[in-house]
C-alpha cells in the first residue's frame, strides 16, 4: 500500500535550470568561464602593444579578417561579440536575480556583526557591479570611441595612449582590473564548485590556478596603463 | 564570573523584537552555556519576568535542537554545538550578545526559538531511500565500498542544526541539503533515486526561500559537525548529472 | 478518575492491595522459536482497502515511534503523529553511542538467535518473558536488513561488508554501530522513511505538540489531548488505536543522561486512565558518566563503556587524599574492581561497576568535585599501547571529556560516575504490546520491556526498532480487525470534554499558584531524594523515608510553585512543571515498587537481599514475577497484579563475576 510519492513528470531542462538557484548559478559558472576565456585572450592581444603601433594595429586588423574568406569581413568578430553579450548579460540576470534572493533570505541582520562573514560574497557583487560600468564605459571609449577624448578608427594603439594619458582613464582601468582579479580569484573556483568539478584532492591545484589567473590577468592588463604612464610604451 | 548579556527578546512570530540586557552573577566557568541560561532564567522566573525561551534538548551535542548565535557566531566561538560550549570560553566581565538563527526561512516563534520545519520539508522531498519495511534484501547481498560508506557517514553526521543557515550571508540551505544527497546519492541503496532525489531536495530548498550558495564558506566554518564544503561541490555536481539525465528522458 | 486533588484523603500509600494476576492472553504456547509465527498468523488482518478507514495515533518519533508510524502509514493506516521537539529528528533516541545488537552470526563466532535470546533473558536478571525475549532475538537480524536498506550507514569492513565489534561483556561480535553515533544513524533512517510517508499524506504530523492525557471511551483508547506548544491551544485528536512510544522515564531523577525535555507525562497520564505501569522501579545506572561540576548541572553526559576496555578504575585508598592524581603513589591507589573481581576486573556488568564506584564515593574515597567521582585511567594503556593506538580507539571520547571537563585525559586520569540512564520499567504490556487499556500500545523503552530487571549494551536500540519496524505493526492489525470502530468520537462527547476540562484545570491552577518557587528547584529537590533513597542502592528504611517526603514535595510544589506567563503562549516554565506534576506521582509508586521488591535484581539492588560476599541475591520464589500497578487515585495505595515469569529454556542461576 506503500503510495507513490513522486511523478516523473518535470519540466523542460531550460526551466530546470533557469528555476533552479543551482541551475543558475551554473549559468554563471558557465558564463563567467567563457568571459575569462576571453580575458585571457584579450590579455594576451594588449601585451602585443609592447612590440610597437604596426604590430598592435595590425593585430586589431587581423581580428576582423579572421576565418575570411569563409567568413565575411568582421563576422568572427561579431560572432565573438554576440557571445559575449550573451554571457555578460546571461551572468548579470543571473546573479542580480540570485542576489535579490539572498537577500531576501536573510530579511533581518545580526545587532552583533561580524566582517568577515560577507567577504567573498561582497567582493564578487561589488565586484560584479564595477565590472559592468567599466565595461559600458570601455566599449565606449575604445571600441566605439563615444567617450574617448581624441577617437580613431583603426588606430587602436594611439586610442590606447591617448585614454592612458588622462588620469581617470587609469584610475578607471586599474580599479577594475583590480575588480577582474579578485573576481576571477573566488569566481573561478567557484565555478568550478558550482560544476562539480571540485574534490577534496583538486581542491588545493584549484585555489592554486584560480589565484594564479587572478594575478596574471592582473599584472598582464595592468602593464598596459603602467607602460603608458611611465613611458614605456608612448 | 560575572557577566553581562544582550539577549533578542520577542514574544511571537508576529511581534517586533530587540535587545534586552541582563546581568548574571555567580557564573561557574564549568557551567555550559545553557546552564548559565538556566540561571539567568531562574533568577528571571522569581522576579516575576518571562524567561529566555531556547530550543534545546540532548544537551549533548547530537540531537541539533540547540541554536544560539553568541557574539555573532553560530554556536558561539568553539566549534561545537551551544549546548557543548562551555563558560571557560569567555572572560569575567564579558559582553556576551545572543541572537537567534535569522533567515527568512526560519521564523521566529519567540525569543531564541525559531521555526526550522523548512528543513524537515526538503527531507520530505526526497532525503530518504524507498524502503518499505519488510522489503529489505540481506544486509550483506550488496557490499558498499569502505571509501564509499565513510563518505556516507561523514555527511549523514549532520544533525540538522541549522547552523549552516546561520552562518551564511545569503541564509542558504546548501550544506544540510548537500549532506544528505550526499550521504544517500554514494551508496548503492541510493542509486535508484538517485536523480529525483537531488532535483526534488534542491526544488524544495529554493521553494523554501533560502538563499543561494556564493561559496562563502560560512557554513562549512560554523558547523559543528565538520561536513565539508566541498560536500555542496558534490551536490552540484550529482544536481548537474541529474538535469543533464532527465532532459534526455 | 479525580484530577491531581491537592487535597487528596491521607492514605498509606506503601499499604497497597494485591489484586487479580495478570495475564498475558495473547502470549501463544508451543516452542519458543514457533511462536512469534504463530501469533501472526493467529492474528486477524484488516483488510487493505480498509485501512485507510482507520487511523492510529502515534506519540513520540523515536526509534521505536518513527518506525512504527512509517511502517503503519506504509501499510496504508492513516496515521497522526506526536512529538514535543521541533521535527521528528531530535527524539532522544539520536544520543545513543555504542551500537545495535543482532544475531546475524557474520563472524561465525556461535552467535545465533538462541544464543542472544538467552543473553538477553540471563542479562535480564530472569526477570523478562520468555516469549517476548525470543522474539526480539529473531527480528534482530531482519532490523540489521531493514536499517541497510535505508542506507543507516554502519561502519564497514575493507571488504565492503559490515563490520561488528563485541559490546558489554558479551562474548560475541554481533553489535553493529556506526562510529559512535549508531543511535542518530538508526533514528535518521526511521525519520526519513516517516518522513516519506508524512510527503505522501500518509501521516499527518504534528512536532511541538505534546500529548497531556489519554481519551479512553467505553474502556478503549479512542484519542489523546495535547498542547500545541506554540499557541498553547490544547485540541483533541481522536483514532482506532493510540500508541505510546514516548520513551523512559529516567528524568524523575532530575540528572540523568535523558535529554532534557524526554519526561513521563505519556505514560503516567496513560496509567491514570486505566494501564497498568510494571516495575518501575527497574532503572539502570550508567558507570561511565562524567561526574557533575556543581548545582548548576542540568543533565548529564555519558561516555561509552567501552572506555573500560582499556581504562582503569580506582580511587585513593586512604579517606579524603586530596592529592591529585599523579602525586598519589602506585601503593597507595585502590584498584577496587581489580581487587574485588579478579576475574571480570574493570568489565563487570554495568550494575556492579556502578555500585563498586558509589561504595567507595561513599566511604569517602570518592575524587574531584563533592567526591562524587572515581578515576578511569588510562596511564598503563598509554604506557602499554603509545599514546596514539589510544587515540584511535578513543580519540572521539577523550576529546568530548576534554570539552566538558577541561581536562586532558591523556595526562590526567578520568573522572567517571554513575547516572541514570535507561528505565526497564514502563507501562505493561501483552505479548501484542497493548496495554491493560484496550486500544492503547506502547512501544520502545515507554512499555516495561524485554531487558527484564537490566538491560544490556546495544539492545535498547534493537528493541525499539524491534517493537516499531515488525511487532506492533503486525500485533495491532488484530485490535483494529477486531474493533471496526463505527461510533465517530467528537469533542462534544462528554467524556472528551471531561478530560479536556481537567487538563485546562490542571495547567490553569499551575498558572494561578503564583508562589516563590521555581519549577526546576522542585524537580531538583524530588530527582536528589530519588536519587538518594531510589538510586543506586536501596533500603526499606531508605524507601520509606522517601515515601514520606514526595507527598510533602507534592504538597508543597502546589502551594509554591510559580509559572511565569499564560497557557495561551510558548511557554517552556510551564511544560516543565506540568511534567514535574507527573513526576511527583510516578517517583511515589516507584519507591513503593522498590520497597515491595525485598530482593535485588539487574538494576534494582536491596541492601537487605545481598550475599556474602556483597552481591545481589535474586528471590525467585518470590518474586518471579513483573509487578504491574494498577492506579487508584493520586497519593492513594495502588493495587499490585502480578504476572508470573516462567522460565523453559533459560533456568535461572545466581549471577557471579567474583
Amino acid at each position: 500500500m506503500a503510495l507513490a510519492t513522486r511523478t516523473d513528470r518535470r519540466p523542460s531542462f531550460a526551466r530546470t535550470v533557469w528555476d533552479s538557484s543551482v541551475g543558475k548559478k551554473t549559468v554563471m559558472a558557465v558564463s563567467g568561464l567563457i568571459m575569462l576565456l576571453y580575458l585571457v585572450v584579450h590579455m594576451l592581444g594588449n601585451l602585443k602593444i609592447f612590440f610597437g603601433a604596426a604590430e598592435f594595429d595590425g593585430y586589431a586588423h587581423w581580428l576582423r579578417t579572421l576565418g575570411e574568406p569563409f567568413l565575411h569581413h568582421e563576422w568572427a568578430l561579431w560572432i565573438v561579440r554576440v557571445v559575449l553579450v550573451v554571457a555578460v548579460v546571461a551572468h548579470a540576470v543571473a546573479a542580480y536575480q540570485l542576489s535579490r534572493r539572498d537577500i531576501k533570505a536573510r530579511p533581518s541582520k545580526y545587532v552583533h556583526k561580524k566582517a568577515r562573514t560577507s567577504y567573498a560574497t561582497r567582493t564578487m557583487r561589488w565586484g560584479g557591479i564595477i565590472l559592468a560600468l567599466f565595461i559600458v564605459w570601455h566599449v565606449l571609449d575604445l571600441t566605439t570611441g563615444t567617450v574617448h577624448p581624441d577617437f580613431q578608427a583603426g588606430h587602436p594603439y594611439q586610442n590606447v595612449i591617448d585614454t592612458f594619458s588622462t588620469w581617470y582613464g587609469n584610475v578607471i582601468y586599474i580599479v577594475a582590473v583590480l575588480a577582474v582579479g579578485l573576481h576571477v580569484r573566488h569566481g573561478f573556483w567557484s565555478a568550478a564548485q558550482t560544476l562539480g568539478a571540485g574534490s577534496r584532492t583538486r581542491d588545493r591545484a584549484l585555489k592554486i590556478t584560480a589565484n594564479a589567473l587572478a594575478l596574471v590577468l592582473t599584472v598582464g592588463f595592468v602593464s598596459v596603463p603602467v607602460a603608458v604612464m611611465t613611458g614605456v610604451v608612448s | 564570573m560575572k557577566l553581562t548579556l544582550r539577549v533578542w527578546r520577542q514574544k511571537n512570530a508576529d511581534a517586533d523584537g530587540a535587545m534586552s540586557t541582563y546581568e548574571v552573577d555567580g557564573i561557574s566557568p564549568d557551567m555550559s552555556f545553557l546552564e548559565m541560561l538556566d540561571t539567568l532564567n531562574e533568577e528571571l522566573i522569581l522576579k516575576g519576568e518571562d524567561p529566555v525561551a531556547f530550543d534545546h534538548d540532548c544537551r549533548e551535542g547530537i540531537c541539533g535542537a540547540c541554536s544560539l548565535v553568541i557574539n555573532g557566531d553560530a554556536h558561539g566561538p568553539e566549534r561545537t554545538t551551544t549546548c557543548q560550549l562551555h563558560m571557560r570560553s569567555f572572560r569575567d566581565g564579558d559582553t556576551i550578545d545572543v541572537e537567534p538563527w535569522r533567515a527568512a526561512a526560519f521564523p521566529v516563534v519567540k525569543d531564541l526559538v525559531v521555526d526550522r520545519s523548512a528543513f524537515d520539508r526538503i527531507i520530505q522531498a526526497g532525503g530518504y531511500i524507498t524502503a518499505p519495511t519488510g522489503a529489505a534484501p540481506e544486509a550483506h547481498a550488496t557490499p558498499v565500498p569502505k571509501p564509499d560508506a565513510d563518505f556516507a557517514f561523514e555527511h549523514a553526521e549532520c544533525i540538522g542544526c541549522g547552523a549552516c543557515v546561520a552562518a551564511c550571508p545569503n541564509g542558504s540551505a546548501m550544506l544540510f541539503t548537500s549532506s544528505k544527497v550526499n550521504h544517500l546519492n554514494v551508496l548503492p541503496q541510493g542509486a535508484p533515486e538517485r536523480e529525483t532525489r537531488v532535483l526534488d531536495m534542491v526544488a524544495q530548498m529554493d521553494e523554501e526561500g533560502f538563499g543561494g550558495c556564493t561559496l562563502a564558506g560560512e557554513c562549512a566554518t560554523a558547523c559543528p559537525k565538520g561536513i565539508p564544503l566541498m560536500s555542496i561541490t558534490g551536490m552540484n555536481k550529482e544536481w548537474l548529472r541529474a538535469t543533464r539525465k532527465a532532459g534526455k528522458r | 478518575m479525580t484530577s491531581n486533588a491537592t487535597d487528596a484523603p491521607y492514605t498509606d500509600y506503601a499499604a497497597y492491595t494485591t489484586g487479580e494476576p495478570v495475564v498475558d492472553t495473547k502470549a501463544p504456547d508451543g516452542p519458543v522459536h514457533e511462536r512469534w509465527d504463530k501469533r501472526r498468523f493467529e492474528a486477524k488482518l484488516v483488510n487493505p482497502a480498509n485501512r485507510r478507514k482507520h487511523t492510529v495515533i502515534v506519540v513520540g518519533t523515536g526509534l521505536a515511534g518513527g518506525s512504527a508510524g512509517a511502517t503503519l502509514a506504509e501499510q496504508g493506516y492513516r496515521v497522526v503523529q506526536f512529538c514535543y521537539q521541533d521535527s521528528p529528528r531530535r527524539a532522544h533516541s539520536i544520543a545513543a553511542q555504542g551500537g545495535i545488537n543482532a544475531a546475524k552470526n557474520y563472524r561465525n563466532d556461535g552467535d545465533s538467535v538462541h544464543r542472544l535470546f538467552y543473553d538477553t533473558v540471563k542479562g535480564g536478571d530472569f526477570r523478562a518473558r520468555e516469549s517476548n525475549v525470543h522474539r526480539l532475538a529473531q527480528i534482530s537480524v531482519e532490523i540489521i536488513d531493514q536499517c541497510v536498506a535505508q542506507g543507516v550507514p554502519f561502519a564497514r569492513e575493507y571488504g565492503g561488508l559490515l563490520d561488528t565489534r563485541s559490546f558489554g561483556g558479551v562474548q560475541v561480535s554481533r553489535t553493529f554501530y556506526a562510529r559512535g553515533q549508531t543511535g542518530q544513524q538508526l533514528l535518521l533512517g526511521a525519520y526519513q522513511a516517516l518522513s516519506r510517508q508524512i510527503a505522501a499524506g500518509n501521516i499527518e504530523m504534528h512536532p511541538r505538540t505534546e500529548m497531556l492525557d489519554l481519551i479512553v471511551i467505553d474502556g478503549r483508547a479512542r484519542g489523546i489531548v495535547a498542547r500545541d506548544l506554540i499557541t498553547g491551544k490544547i485540541d483533541t485528536y481522536f483514532a482506532d488505536a493510540v500508541v505510546l512510544a514516548s520513551g523512559g522515564y529516567g528524568n524523575v531523577f532530575y540528572l540523568s543522561t535523558n535529554a532534557m525535555n524526554s519526561n513521563a507525562t505519556a505514560i503516567w497520564r496513560a496509567h491514570r486512565r486505566g494501564a497498568y505501569f510494571a516495575n518501575p522501579c527497574f532503572t539502570q545506572i550508567h558507570p561511565t558518566c562524567i561526574p557533575r561540576t556543581g548545582d548548576h548541572q542540568s543533565k548529564l553526559t555519558l561516555m561509552s563503556e567501552s572506555l573500560r576496555n582499556d581504562g582503569r578504575i580506582w580511587v585513593p585508598k586512604a579517606k579524603g587524599d586530596d592529592r591529585p592524581a599523579a602525586e598519589i603513589p602506585e601503593e597507595e591507589r585502590d584498584y577496587y574492581l581489580e581487587r574485588i573481581y579478579p576475574s571480570f576486573g574493570n568489565l563487570v556488568p554495568r550494575d556492579i561497576a556502578s555500585r563498586a564506584a558509589k561504595n567507595v564515593c561513599d566511604e569517602g574515597r570518592g575524587v574531584g568535585p563533592g567526591g562524587q567521582g572515581v578515576y578511569l585511567d588510562f596511564a598503563d594503556a598509554i604506557k602499554r599501547m603509545g599514546r596514539e593506538a589510544v587515540a584511535a580507539k578513543y580519540g572521539n571520547l577523550f576529546d568530548m571529556y576534554q570539552r566538558i571537563t577541561d581536562e586532558d585525559p591523556y595526562e590526567v586520569p578520568m573522572r567517571i560516575y554513575p547516572a541514570v540512564h535507561y528505565t526497564m520499567g514502563g507501562l505493561w504490556v501483552d505479548y501484542d504490546l497493548q496495554t491493560t487499556i484496550p486500544g492503547l500500545f506502547a512501544i520502545g523503552e515507554a512499555n516495561f520491556s524485554d531487558h527484564g530487571a537490566n538491560r544490556l549494551g546495544a539492545s535498547a536500540l534493537m528493541q525499539g526498532l524491534a517493537d516499531g519496524y515488525f511487532v506492533l505493526p503486525s500485533t495491532i492489525n488484530d485490535y483494529l480487525a477486531r474493533n471496526p470502530h463505527k461510533d465517530e468520537v467528537t469533542a462534544g462527547h462528554p467524556d472528551v470534554r471531561e478530560v479536556v476540562a481537567e487538563t485546562e484545570d490542571r495547567l490553569a491552577r499551575l498558572l494561578a499558584v503564583d508562589g516563590d518557587r521555581t519549577p526546576d528547584s522542585f524537580h531538583r529537590e524530588l530527582g536528589e531524594l530519588m536519587w538518594e533513597f531510589c538510586g543506586m542502592a536501596r533500603t526499606d528504611s531508605g524507601l520509606r523515608k522517601a515515601l514520606e517526603r514526595i507527598p510533602q514535595i507534592r504538597e508543597e510544589f502546589w502551594r509554591r510553585i510559580k509559572v511565569p506567563g499564560t497557557g495561551e503562549e510558548f511557554n517552556q516554565s510551564l511544560e516543565k512543571a506540568n511534567r514535574i506534576v507527573d513526576y511527583l506521582e510516578l517517583a511515589e509508586l516507584m519507591c513503593l515498587d522498590a520497597l515491595h521488591r525485598s530482593e535485588s535484581c539487574g538494576g534494582h539492588f536491596r541492601e537487605e537481599s545481598q550475599t556474602a560476599d556483597g552481591e545481589a541475591e535474586r528471590k525467585d520464589d518470590e518474586f518471579a514475577y513483573a509487578a504491574a500497578w494498577e492506579f487508584t487515585s493520586t497519593g492513594a495505595a495502588p493495587v499490585l497484579h502480578k504476572e508470573d515469569l516462567v522460565f523453559e529454556y533459560v533456568h535461572p542461576t545466581q549471577r557471579s563475576y567474583a
